[in-house]
């Protein structure tokens, strides 16, 4: 079992939700991102998902896209990432999932990204615009070094897409919870509770539920349906308020504590996870 | 498996091609394959189409001997297939003719579109507006300016242009919002994929439904010069018209020649030449060569063609790069240029800038070949749209000399 899994599993023993925040690499420089992942991991973190930048994020809403092109100007690779997480495991030995493009992968070579990748200690990762009809070389690569690919189900996927999808992840399944690209929302998407319980009827996997997911409020309702709440944009929103500051991490981190608080109140209240709020 | 039989059944052209989208996107893939294959076995759409094709776009286009063309250059006999002559001025509405009927078998209320140089646009804006379908076009805020006319014309049938000011403000951004348009709304909305790139079906559908240019270049230069060509030469940006010219004489033993655009020069690091000097990458859904730095960011591409201007191409031109079949070269603006006045001076056809890289290769090659060689052009689109900026360019070298 590799440290996504374990989390999960532990979580589940304990009745609690992950969180999972989403920070983009190399934003505002990759000595923050190291801070970051730190503080994170300090504030309630149970995952951090590292976005790798790149020039043509065709899942990404505005907000992580000019995340993105930030990264990008400061001259951010997927293998100063790597390197990143590596200099973080000095630190911390939170799981962390790389969200990248398949194109800087195969840039890299699937056998040297994922073999360096596992090497510097990250534990899985997510391909947003790689299905798993295309992603065989990756899965066969990154399970030789016991790192988790995660594949995606969406909305509009098909009964049969979804058993797809649960036959080839590793980790959990990451749930979008709308229909569209990333971006704060001003309320989770209709329908999503319907969706969460018919991905649960497909697989035992835990469920990741991210995409629009914006605020403490929503993360509380988000943690009822799902198995990890991941929360995106609205961090980097926050980032981008304070950008600057010489307090940008505690800053950061007050908000992705106040999150953690918001989860927690299911677990405490002792609510059943499957009820949906009205 | 011969090279006319691909892709195969997930949508390979070898390595090449595939589906390389977010889970969001995947079901109305398979949708619109579906659709495509139902309506493909159904003789009433393939009636609707040509009737289209026929009545409302003007085809067959001629295949033109260009006399004056041919005697100036003193070689190879040279043909136009005139998709210029096409309603709106280029070979993109045999496409959106298509792909608007396949939208209403799957009875979405609703298209969008990427555009470059407009033609795409126009085409789509154009079938939308005969079908009564609500339409918004993107495009680069910076191709707006270089094809404004293009965007009134858009307006003008009703469609919304909506600016990407994303990146490098070209059409690759524009096919990024465009594809994230579709994966918000994909439930109502189809994409009118301009080229043959993009994911499975793309690819295959857009070459299928353009074939028709290679299918009449074949009748017609059988019919006139009573043999096949020995060469045909068509520009390469996503490579739609040049993957309809080519695809009929695959298994024929006749040169094929993609022409990019080699901007500022190759050494310059200023061109669109993807097939030239790319590597295989993933962009915009299918594996196909990309322009790309050594880290997989995908670089800008510069052409004075909007419509060559992008680090792309249709994964079926990295195949037929691959395998040999097919040559790809390239043409610089200034040559381009050059081009679009010989055309202009010499047969009074004045070209898209885009087919204008076409014609400049064949100015290097048809001067080498006996006079009694074939070659049949590709002439995707007229020059129309292009005067302004020409007209700029060339009043600005007068004020520099």
């Amino acid at each position: 079992m590799n440290r996504i899994e374990e989390t999960f599993a532990s979580l589940k023993s304990a009745d609690r939700k992950a969180l999972v925040p989403y920070i983009m690499a190399g934003d505002p420089d990759l000595e923050t991102t190291a801070a970051l992942v730190v503080e994170l991991d300090r504030r309630g973190a149970d995952l951090v998902e590292l976005g790798v930048p790149f020039s043509d994020p065709i899942a990404d809403g505005p907000t992580i896209q000019r995340a993105a092109l930030r990264a990008l100007d400061q001259g951010t690779t997927l293998r100063d990432v790597v390197d990143t997480v590596g200099s973080i495991r000095e630190r911390s030995e939170i799981p962390i999932v790389l969200m990248t493009y398949y194109n800087p992968v195969l840039a890299y070579g699937i056998g040297d990204f994922s073999r360096d990748a596992a090497g510097a200690g990250v534990d899985g990762l997510i391909v947003p615009d790689l299905p798993p009809e295309e992603g065989a070389e990756l899965s066969v690569a990154c399970r030789r070094h016991g790192l988790t690919v995660v594949f995606l189900v969406a909305p509009t996927s098909t009964t049969d897409r979804i058993e797809l999808v649960n036959r080839h992840t590793t980790g959990f399944v990451y749930c979008v919870s709308l229909t569209g690209v990333t971006g704060a929302r001003g309320k989770l998407a209709d329908g999503v509770d319907e969706f969460m319980a018919q991905v649960r009827s497909h697989t035992d996997r835990p469920l990741g539920l991210g995409f629009g997911i914006s605020s403490p409020e929503q993360a509380n309702e988000a943690s009822r349906l799902a198995d990890g709440v991941i929360v995106g944009s609205a961090i980097i929103n926050v980032m981008e308020e304070h950008a600057g500051k010489p307090d940008l991490l505690r800053l950061v981190g007050e908000y992705v504590a106040s999150l953690r608080a918001a989860i927690d109140r299911t677990g405490i209240d002792g609510k059943t996870p499957a009820a949906a709020p009205g | 498996m011969t090279a006319t039989a691909l892709p195969d059944e997930r949508g390979h052209f070898g390595v090449f091609g595939g589906r390389y989208v977010p889970e969001t996107l995947m079901t109305a893939l398979d949708e619109l394959l579906e659709v495509y294959e139902a309506a493909k076995r159904d003789p009433a759409f393939e009636d609707e189409f040509r009737y289209y094709l026929g009545d409302y776009v003007g085809r067959p286009s001629p295949l033109y001997y260009a006399e004056r063309l041919t005697e100036t250059l003193g070689g190879a006999r040279i043909y136009l297939k005139r998709e210029d002559l096409n309603h709106t001025g280029a070979h993109k509405i045999n496409n959106t003719i298509g792909q608007i009927l396949l939208t209403r078998r799957m009875k979405k209320p609703r298209v969008i579109a990427e555009t470059g140089a407009g033609q795409h646009g126009v085409a789509t804006a154009t079938v939308a507006a005969r079908f009564g379908l609500e339409c918004d076009v993107y495009m680069g805020t910076e191709d707006m300016e270089r094809q404004a006319l293009n965007v009134f014309r858009m307006r003008l049938m009703g469609s919304r242009c909506i600016g990407v000011d994303a990146g490098s403000r070209t059409l690759k951004d524009a096919l990024n919002e465009a594809l994230r348009d579709w994966a918000t709304n994909v439930r109502h909305t189809h994409y009118i994929i301009g080229s043959v790139a993009g994911p499975h079906p793309f690819p295959m559908m857009v070459r299928d439904f353009q074939s028709v240019i290679g299918r009449e270049a074949r009748e017609q230069i059988l019919e006139k010069e009573g043999r096949l060509p020995d060469a045909l030469v068509a520009c390469v940006g996503g490579g739609s018209n040049a993957i309809g010219l080519f695809h009929p004489f695959l298994d024929d033993d006749v040169r094929l020649v993609g022409v990019e655009g080699a901007g500022h020069g190759l050494d310059t690091g200023l061109h669109a030449a993807t097939l030239g000097l790319g590597t295989p990458g993933v962009l915009h859904g299918a594996m196909s060569y990309t322009g790309q730095d050594a880290n997989g960011q995908i670089q800008v591409a510069h052409s004075i063609s909007a419509g060559l201007d992008y680090p792309g191409v249709g994964p079926e031109h990295s195949y037929l790069k691959d395998s040999g079949r097919a040559e790809y070269v390239s043409v610089t603006d200034d040559e381009a240029l050059e081009a679009f006045e010989l055309l202009s001076r010499v047969e009074g056809i004045i070209p898209a800038l885009e087919s204008a890289h076409a014609i400049g290769h064949i100015a290097r090659i048809a001067p080498e070949m006996d006079r009694d060689r074939v070659i049949v052009l590709g002439l995707s689109g007229r020059g129309d749209k292009d005067v302004q900026q020409v007209y700029g360019f060339m009043d600005q070298e007068r004020m520099e000399h």
